[in-house]
């Protein structure tokens, strides 16, 4: 059963204005969510509070606007640092997404770190951004990419993968929530098996901050990398989470303001972390509107949202398992917010476009997973993703629009 | 659902459901591949030109209704064409998918059933792929042709 109760369900959605709208003559269904979620009233104020009122640099100037904006801004650092219970704030270092997180370890890391025949293991179900940052660098260094397989189900081979596990395996690369099938990795049992090898682990996190509260230090993780606009907080933001000892090893990734201590034409000398990452001027209005959707996260129940969340999955599966002719990929013993399914004759695409044409938004295609789908032997997917202020009668929407699809196609 | 009907007219669901020369073409003098990184889409087009004029076009790949569909209609229509006239329909069909203002002057006969796609910009390039790889494949000849006079 659901987790919230329709009041709180009504009000939730009055926080997200994007919601009440019609698309093509019918009330929006948004299931895109792990493309991106809707921001919410409070986020989109702040950010406007801030530009109002605040706009200046961070970290520079010795006036009181720049003075507010510093404030502001390492706030938000000290809001996630404590949100995904790190250590201290110098843990978390602002990028522009999830993606530049990635490259950022796999540059800076892994220039320092990777050498010839050292092994990079991936799960075949990774996105590409946790997939070709890696060939890069293996490309630079003579490290190898391998990937370890998964099960029909969407699982990742725990069998397999621990097999694959040696001295040579210098990094171990794997999803957290799963983009394309859902599955929840199983990060912890993973990490502790590569540590036995002397291996560090980097967590993609970008589908899982919106649901479920990570830990890295419990986790014992080495980078878990994020980005806001999956956890409804604005886009262009996004930030990597690196264990304080391994991130005052690496070197630079961008050269630029900010991220050094003292230049000259000799040399230049660099900030410690996380400074040292960040280069440049950063998207200051995206941090700190950020820190109004870590609050919404903070304040909600989470037992009542997974509750809540797992329910609209299962209840999604249950009613596409009714419908002749579609079939659910990916049927992971752990999982959340995402279902995929594909129809028999019919590409992905196509159902897309006669879904929108109802009001009814959802993902087609690969997913930026084309190993996975190789894999799995489909051009696509369908894809239906869920965040906390979707409900149940827009899954019945869904399956009613299917109903149109099978009518033109069938 | 009336655009939607406009959309997924019933050629286009026919010509997607059973497309016409899919398949390979051994003997192509003419050849190119149309891919569509956003969605994975990719069709090949291969024409068979002798004395100027198109006598065999074929196409492989794997895509959508829309995509599938026109790449079926292109092999029918340009076949006895000459590569010349065969670029022109290409160029009406684009223009025509892509812009209201397009003169519908330039008759492109059953293309005419996919210019319901307008209205779905996301999807333009599932309709124009083959086309695109028919240009490709004519005027990278037409190129090389050239360079050797």
């Amino acid at each position: 059963m659901s987790g919230f109760s329709e009041s709180y369900l009504h009000d939730l959605r009055e926080q997200f204005p994007v919601l009440n709208q019609t698309v093509r003559g019918r009330e929006l269904v948004y299931l895109d969510n792990a493309a991106t979620t809707q921001k919410s009233w409070a986020v989109l104020r702040e950010m406007q509070r801030y530009y109002q009122h605040d706009n200046a640099n961070v970290n520079r100037s010795a006036h009181t606007l720049s003075h507010r904006t510093t404030e502001a801004f390492e706030l938000t650092r000290s809001k996630l640092a404590k949100w995904i219970g790190a250590n201290r704030p110098e843990e978390v270092v602002f990028t522009k997404g999830c993606t530049e997180a990635i490259n950022l370890v796999a540059s800076s890391w892994g220039a320092a770190n990777l050498g010839p025949g050292d092994e990079i293991l991936l799960t075949t179900m990774e996105h590409h951004a946790n997939i070709v940052p890696w060939q890069l660098i293996a490309c630079n260094t003579g490290a190898i990419v391998r990937p370890i397989p998964i099960n029909p189900s969407g699982e990742v081979d725990l069998e397999a993968f621990s097999s694959m596990l040696s001295t040579k395996v210098k990094m171990v690369g794997v999803v957290h929530i799963s983009n394309s099938l859902g599955t929840r990795n199983p990060v912890e049992f993973m990490i502790s098996e590569a540590h036995r090898v002397g291996a560090r682990v980097l967590v993609d996190g970008a589908q899982g901050l919106a649901h479920e509260r990570p830990d890295v230090q419990a986790w014992d993780v080495d980078f878990y990398t994020m980005s806001a606009h999956k956890a409804y907080g604005p886009t262009g933001v996004g930030a990597l989470y690196g264990k304080y000892d391994l991130l005052s090893q690496m070197p630079p990734y961008q050269g630029g303001g900010d991220m050094i201590r003292k230049v000259s034409f000799e040399g230049s000398t660099y900030q410690e972390p996380p400074h040292r990452f960040e280069a440049g001027t950063p998207n200051m209005a995206g941090v700190i509107g950020w820190g109004s959707a870590l609050d919404f996260l903070s304040g909600l129940e989470w037992d009542l949202v997974h509750a809540h969340e797992d329910d609209l999955v299962e209840y999604a599966i249950e009613q596409l398992d009714r419908v002749p002719g579609v079939r659910v990929v990916g049927r992971a013993a752990q999982r959340k917010a995402v279902v995929s399914f594909v129809i028999d004759r019919v590409h992905p695409h196509d159902i897309g476009t006669i879904l929108d044409q109802q009001g009814i938004a959802i993902r087609t295609g690969h997913h930026c997973c084309m190993p996975l789908m190789k894999h799995l032997g489909l051009p696509g997917t369908a894809r239906a993703s869920f965040a906390i202020y979707n409900v149940r009668a827009e899954v019945d929407r869904l399956v009613q629009g299917l109903d149109r699809v099978l009518e033109l196609f069938g | 659902m009336g655009d939607l009907q406009e959309l997924y007219q019933d050629l286009i669901i026919e010509h997607g459901k059973a497309p016409r020369n899919m398949g390979p073409l051994p003997q192509s003098t003419h050849e190119a591949e149309g891919f569509n990184p956003l969605c994975g889409d990719e069709v090949t087009v291969r024409l068979f030109v002798a004395d100027g004029v198109i006598r065999e076009a074929k196409f492989e790949g794997v895509g959508c209704a829309i995509s599938t569909a026109s790449a079926s209609l292109l092999t029918e229509m340009v076949k006895g064409k000459s590569p010349a006239e065969a670029l022109a329909l290409s160029k009406s069909f684009r223009e025509r998918i892509t812009s209201e203002q397009a003169s519908d002057a330039v008759d492109i006969g059953p293309l005419e059933a996919l210019v319901g796609v307008r209205e779905y910009p996301m999807r333009v390039k599932c309709a124009t792929l083959a086309w695109h790889a028919l240009r490709e494949a004519l005027e990278n000849a037409v190129e090389r042709a050239g360079n050797d006079g």
